[in-house]
C-alpha cells in the first residue's frame, strides 16, 4: 500500500468536524441537488403540496374560505347526496361514456395500425400524419366544430340522415340522445396516438415470427391474432390505461357542446367539480369529488395492470 | 386445358385485388372521417354566416370569402391579445422545461446522489395524480398571491408539469457515460459539462419535449378558463370559447376566431411531423 493511500485512509478514519463533513457533502452532491432544484421547487410547490393541502380541504368545512372546523367525512358524504345525486349521475354518465369510448379507441386504433403495416413507408406516413393532426388541434375547437355538426336546425348531421329519410334529431337538447352524441364524437374520432404506438410496436416485432409461421402455413388472420396479438398486449396496455385516464378526465367536450347543461344528461364527473368549486365555491366539497374521482382512476388503473400483466418478452 | 387455366387464373387475381382493396377503403374511409372536423371547421369559417345557415349545407366552400374573419377584427377588440397571451404562456413554460427538466433528467440519470431514488419514484407517483386535484388549492393561493387575472396564474403552475424530467432522463441514460469522463478528466466544470456536452446530444429529446409542451400549454383549457376571467387576459382556447357566449349563433365568426386559433398547431404540426410522431413514441403520455 502506498503512502499516500495509507494517509487518505488515516484521514478518512479520524472523526471530522461536522462542518468539514458538511463542505465534503456539498463537494460531492452540490451539482446534482442544483441541478435538480428549479425542477423540484415547481414540482412541490405546484404538485405535492396542492395535493396534500387539497386532502385537508376535502376533509375541511371550506366553502369559499376555511371557517376552521373539520368536517370528517361529511363532504364525501355530501358528494353523493347534494343536488338529489347529481354526482351519481355524472359518475355513471363518465362511466357509460368511458366504457364505450375506450372500447372503440382500442379497437380502431388496433384495426387501423394493423391496416397501414403492410402499406409503403410513404403511405404509412401519410396516414399517421393524417391521423395525428387533429389531435395537436384543442379539444375546444374540436368541440366547437362537432357542435356545428349536430345543430338540429342547420348541422350537416341532420341533412345527411336527411338524405335517407330520418327524422331530425335534436342531439345536444334531447336529454335521451346528448349523452350518446357526446361519445360519438369521440368515437368518430381516430385515437391517433394508439395508432402511432401500435403501429411502432407491430414495427418491432421480429419478421422471422411471420415467416417462420408461414412456412408453417398459418394464414394472414391466425398469423396476426397469435403472433401480433399477444406481442403488442404492453402497448395494448398502455393505451388502454391512458385511454381510459383520458375519458374519466373528459371535460372540454361537454362544457362546449352543451354549455347549459341538459338537466343532468350530460354532466360528467370533471364539469361537477368545476360547478361546485368554481361556480358555488365549495371546495371542501369539490376536493371530496375529485379525489373520488382520483380513487376511481386508481382502482381501475390497478385492475387493467392485473388484467393484462404479461411476461411476454422479444 | 390452357385457356382455362388462364381464365381460372385471371379470376382468381381479379378477387384477389377485391381483396387488396378493402384495407385502402377502410384506411381512405377513416381518413375522411378523422380530417372531417378539421375540414368542416375551416369551410365554416370562409363560409358567410349567411350561406351557413341554410339546408343543405354546402359540402364545398362555394361562397368562400374572409368576410367573417374582418368581422372578427372590427367585433371583437381582444383576439390578438389571446394570440398574445397564449404565445406568452407557452413560450415562457416551453423554455423553462427545456432548461429545467434536461438539467434534472441528467442529474437523475448520470449521478448518484441521497434521495435520488425516492425523488424519482416521488415524481412517477404523482405522474398518476391527475391535474384536476389541486385545482382548488391552487386556485386559493393564486387567489392569495392576488395574481388571478394575470398570466403569472397560468405560466408559473405550468412550470410544474414532471413529465419533462422523466422523458430526459430516459433519453440521458442512454448518452455514453465515458464522453462525460473525458470532459471532465479534460477540466470541464460542471456546467460547462452541462452546456456543451449534455445539452447538444439531448437534442432530439429536447426538440420532442419543446413540442409538446408547447402544444400542450397552447391547448390547455380548464386552468387558464379558472384563473383568467378578464377578455383582454384569456387565452386562446379561452377566448375562442368565450365567442360561443358572445355570438351564440353566429357560427361564421365563432369559427373564423376557432379556425384561426387551429391554424398555427396546424402549420407547427406539418413542419415538425417527424418530431411529433418520434415523441409519441418516445413515451410522450399526452397527446
Amino acid at each position: 500500500m502506498s503512502e499516500a493511500a495509507l494517509e487518505r485512509e488515516r484521514a478518512a478514519k479520524q472523526p471530522r468536524s461536522i462542518t468539514t463533513r458538511i463542505t465534503h457533502f456539498f463537494k460531492l452532491y452540490g451539482w446534482s441537488y442544483a441541478f435538480i432544484l428549479p425542477s423540484m421547487l415547481a414540482f412541490a410547490i405546484f404538485i405535492l403540496i396542492p395535493v396534500l393541502w387539497a386532502l385537508l380541504i376535502s376533509f375541511q368545512n371550506y366553502d369559499f374560505a376555511w371557517d376552521g372546523t373539520w368536517a370528517g367525512f361529511r363532504n364525501y358524504i355530501n358528494a353523493f347526496t347534494t343536488e338529489d345525486g347529481a354526482f351519481l349521475i355524472a359518475m355513471r354518465n363518465t362511466l357509460y361514456y368511458t366504457a364505450i369510448t375506450v372500447t372503440a379507441n382500442i379497437f380502431v386504433a388496433l384495426l387501423l395500425s394493423s391496416l397501414i403495416q403492410g402499406r409503403r413507408k410513404f403511405w404509412r406516413g401519410f396516414f399517421l400524419a393524417v391521423y395525428y393532426l387533429p389531435a395537436v388541434t384543442s379539444a375546444v375547437i374540436i368541440a366547437l366544430t362537432w357542435r356545428w355538426i349536430y345543430n338540429s336546425e342547420f348541422g350537416l348531421l341532420n341533412y345527411l340522415i336527411g338524405l335517407v329519410h330520418i327524422a331530425p334529431v335534436r342531439w345536444l337538447s334531447d336529454p335521451n340522445v346528448v349523452l350518446n352524441s357526446i361519445t360519438l364524437s369521440t368515437v368518430l374520432a381516430v385515437p391517433a396516438t394508439g395508432v402511432v404506438l401500435f403501429n411502432a410496436a407491430m414495427g418491432s416485432i421480429p419478421p422471422e415470427f411471420y415467416e417462420a409461421a408461414k412456412i408453417d402455413g398459418a394464414g394472414a388472420f391466425r398469423r396476426w391474432w397469435h403472433i401480433t396479438l399477444p406481442l403488442i398486449k404492453p402497448t395494448t396496455l398502455y393505451l388502454v390505461v391512458l385511454y381510459t385516464i383520458a375519458s374519466f378526465e373528459v371535460f372540454e367536450k361537454v362544457f362546449i357542446m352543451v354549455p347549459s347543461g341538459v338537466g343532468n344528461s350530460a354532466e360528467v364527473m370533471i364539469t361537477q367539480i368545476y360547478e361546485n368549486g368554481f361556480q358555488q365555491f365549495r371546495y371542501g366539497l369539490a376536493s371530496a369529488q375529485a379525489f373520488v374521482l382520483f380513487l376511481m382512476i386508481a382502482a381501475v388503473a390497478i385492475v387493467q395492470f392485473r388484467f393484462f400483466r404479461t411476461d411476454v418478452e422479444y | 386445358m390452357a385457356l382455362r387455366l388462364t381464365q381460372r387464373n385471371a379470376t382468381q387475381l381479379r378477387s384477389l385485388k377485391r381483396i387488396r382493396l378493402v384495407p385502402w377503403i377502410v384506411l381512405i374511409i377513416t381518413t375522411i372521417i378523422s380530417i372531417w372536423p378539421m375540414y368542416w371547421l375551416f369551410v365554416t369559417a370562409l363560409t358567410p354566416t349567411l350561406f351557413a345557415i341554410k339546408t343543405p349545407p354546402d359540402i364545398f366552400p362555394l361562397h368562400a370569402s374572409f368576410s367573417n374573419f374582418q368581422r372578427l377584427f372590427s367585433q371583437t377588440a381582444d383576439y390578438w391579445s389571446w394570440a398574445m397571451n397564449s404565445l406568452i404562456v407557452s413560450l415562457s413554460i416551453t423554455a423553462f422545461h427545456i432548461v429545467f427538466d434536461t438539467m434534472s433528467g441528467y442529474a437523475f440519470a448520470k449521478k448518484s446522489f441521497p434521495g435520488r431514488t425516492i425523488l424519482f419514484w416521488l415524481i412517477i407517483g404523482t405522474l398518476m395524480v391527475p391535474a384536476y386535484v389541486t385545482l382548488v388549492p391552487m386556485y386559493i393561493v393564486t387567489r392569495n398571491l392576488h395574481l388571478l387575472n394575470t398570466l403569472s396564474a397560468v405560466i408559473l403552475p405550468g412550470t410544474a408539469s414532471v413529465f419533462g424530467i422523466f422523458l430526459m432522463r430516459q433519453y440521458i441514460q442512454t448518452l455514453p457515460s465515458e464522453l462525460l469522463d473525458a470532459a471532465r478528466i479534460d477540466g470541464c466544470g460542471e456546467l460547462r459539462t452541462f452546456w456543451y456536452i449534455v445539452f447538444p446530444l439531448s437534442k432530439p429529446a429536447i426538440g420532442a419535449l419543446a413540442i409538446f409542451t408547447f402544444v400542450r400549454n397552447w391547448n390547455d383549457f380548464l386552468w387558464p378558463l379558472i384563473v383568467l376571467n378578464n377578455s383582454t387576459r384569456y387565452t386562446l382556447p379561452v377566448g375562442v370559447a368565450s365567442l360561443q357566449g358572445e355570438f351564440s349563433t353566429d357560427y361564421g365568426i365563432i369559427f373564423a376566431g376557432a379556425a384561426l386559433a387551429a391554424l398555427p398547431m396546424i402549420v407547427f404540426f406539418l413542419i415538425f411531423q417527424r418530431y411529433f410522431l418520434e415523441g409519441v413514441r418516445m413515451g410522450a403520455l399526452k397527446g
